[in-house]
């Protein structure tokens, strides 16, 4: 696989369920050797395209390729592909060292000496059985599966939704660095915006079933910025969201290349900060039509 | 972090890096500050292994690809060398414009002196707005000077 070709690309990829649109003209392409975040509200189509990519859901509209390659029956496709779902898939009667055997049995590219000797060093009892391990061990164990195929893609849905503090920096620790190591694509979905900020170098941002905002951090942050200065004059750039107080407005706003706003004082954004902007954007806007308009505007290709 | 996930290091790594969120300053840069800060300070001598992206991201929690970043402008800058199989080592380092002990006696100097402006009224921004105007930035030189 040469650098320049995506490790994910989507072109129109559409999922209906009855009468709800799960996902719609979802097209997004990302590099290889990155953490991509996946974000937006509950309901927004986040766990149906890492399904389609995982290849459990079919799409009804669009396609995609994984590793340069569209996968399909015959085709090698899925092999290097991992995805872990929110709920952990555990046999929680195995003990943890037959949860190993397994995943060796199943997997032929399993690394069972990697998987044993990482469990070893996280403090596992190889003898415990799954379904007595705490939630946060449950995940880890679940993750080191994943991990210990090798994959060169990974999808993790959630990943640390129902942990606390330390288990998930104990698995985001794990998860960096075997993706250090091997050059692991990653796309991972969650509601931890900040967290995400941490690590994550590209952003996928859905709302209501399309992708609102995509593409290279660092590339979107230097093109938004926080503007504060006074109330009744109008701010460069497109307008994102807007908050006055007494004479003074506070504007966040997007605009491609250097951004020349005299009489504003302007300050970097954070990940965080730019996503619940577009959140609320989409959130709050009542008329579709206005929506999709802002999102023609506001979208960025890498 | 005292988790095994480092791995039994032949040395250890000479730095430990830190992140300041919400800074402001791209975390890559500020390993690179951390860096140039270590061998100006003579905490970090020619020879001295800096730890694998591994082992920083395993620390700090932050995108391989930003310590790849942070470790391809130390070598640009001929700070460091990568070594195949080896690791990223310090290569020659100017020796530091001071002694730590001689070091330490400036920095009571200045902690007196901050004493001083803060009896005579001083606000601490007030302080720090008279340290700037007779200081330039040494991180602005940096960054124009790339």
């Amino acid at each position: 696989m040469s650098d320049n070709q995506a490790a994910v690309a989507t072109y129109g990829l559409g999922k209906r369920y009855r009468r709800s649109r799960a996902l719609s003209e979802c097209t997004f392409s990302l590099p290889p050797g990155r953490i991509c975040g996946l974000v937006g509200p509950n309901g927004a189509g986040k766990s149906t395209l890492l399904r389609i990519l995982a290849g459990l859901t079919v799409p009804d509209a669009g396609s995609f390729e994984l590793l340069g390659e569209t996968p399909g029956p015959g085709r090698s496709g899925w092999r290097r592909v991992a995805y872990l779902d929110q709920d952990r898939p555990l046999y929680r009667r195995f003990s943890v060292a037959e949860t190993l055997r397994a995943a060796a049995a199943l997997n032929a590219t399993f690394d069972f000496g990697w998987a044993r000797r990482t469990l070893e060093d996280l403090g596992f009892d190889l003898h415990q059985t799954v379904g007595t391990l705490s939630g946060g061990q449950q995940t880890q164990l679940a993750l080191i599966w994943c991990l210990g195929r090798r994959p060169a893609l990974l999808l993790l849905d959630e990943p640390t939704s129902a942990l606390d503090p330390l288990a998930r920096e104990s698995l985001v620790r794990l998860l960096l660095a075997t993706v250090a190591e091997n050059g692991t694509t990653v796309i991972v979905s969650s509601h931890a915006v900040s967290e995400l900020g941490q690590f994550c170098d590209f952003l996928v941002l859905l709302t209501r079933s399309q992708v609102r905002l995509t593409g290279d951090v660092d590339e979107l942050l230097a093109s938004h910025r926080l503007l504060v200065g006074a109330a009744e004059s109008s701010p460069p750039g497109t307008v994102l969201s807007s908050a006055t107080a007494g004479r003074q407005a506070t504007v966040l706003v997007r605009s491609e290349g250097e951004l020349f706003a005299p009489g504003w004082d302007a300050e970097p954004v954070d990940l965080e900060r730019m996503v619940v902007a577009y959140l609320r954007l989409y959130a709050c806007a009542e008329d579709e039509s206005a929506a999709l308009d802002a999102t023609t505007s506001a979208r960025v290709r890498s | 972090m005292n988790t095994p996930l480092n791995g039994p290091a032949a040395r250890e790594p000479a730095i430990r890096f830190h992140i300041t969120r919400g800074s402001g300053l791209p975390a890559y840069r500020q390993l690179v500050d951390q860096v140039r800060q270590a061998l100006s300070l003579g905490l970090l001598a020619a020879g001295d292994r800096l730890p694998s992206v591994r082992e920083v991201v395993a620390e700090v929690t932050i995108n391989p690809n930003t310590v790849h970043r942070a470790y391809q402008v130390l070598e640009a800058d001929g700070v460091v060398e990568a070594r195949a199989g080896l690791g990223t080592f310090v290569t020659s380092v100017a020796p530091p414009s001071a002694t730590p002990e001689h070091q330490m006696e400036l920095q009571e100097d200045l902690r007196s002196w901050a004493e001083r402006a803060r009896r005579s009224g001083m606000s601490a921004e007030a302080i720090s707005a008279l340290i700037a105007v007779t200081f330039p930035n040494p991180a602005h030189q940096r960054q124009s000077s790339e």
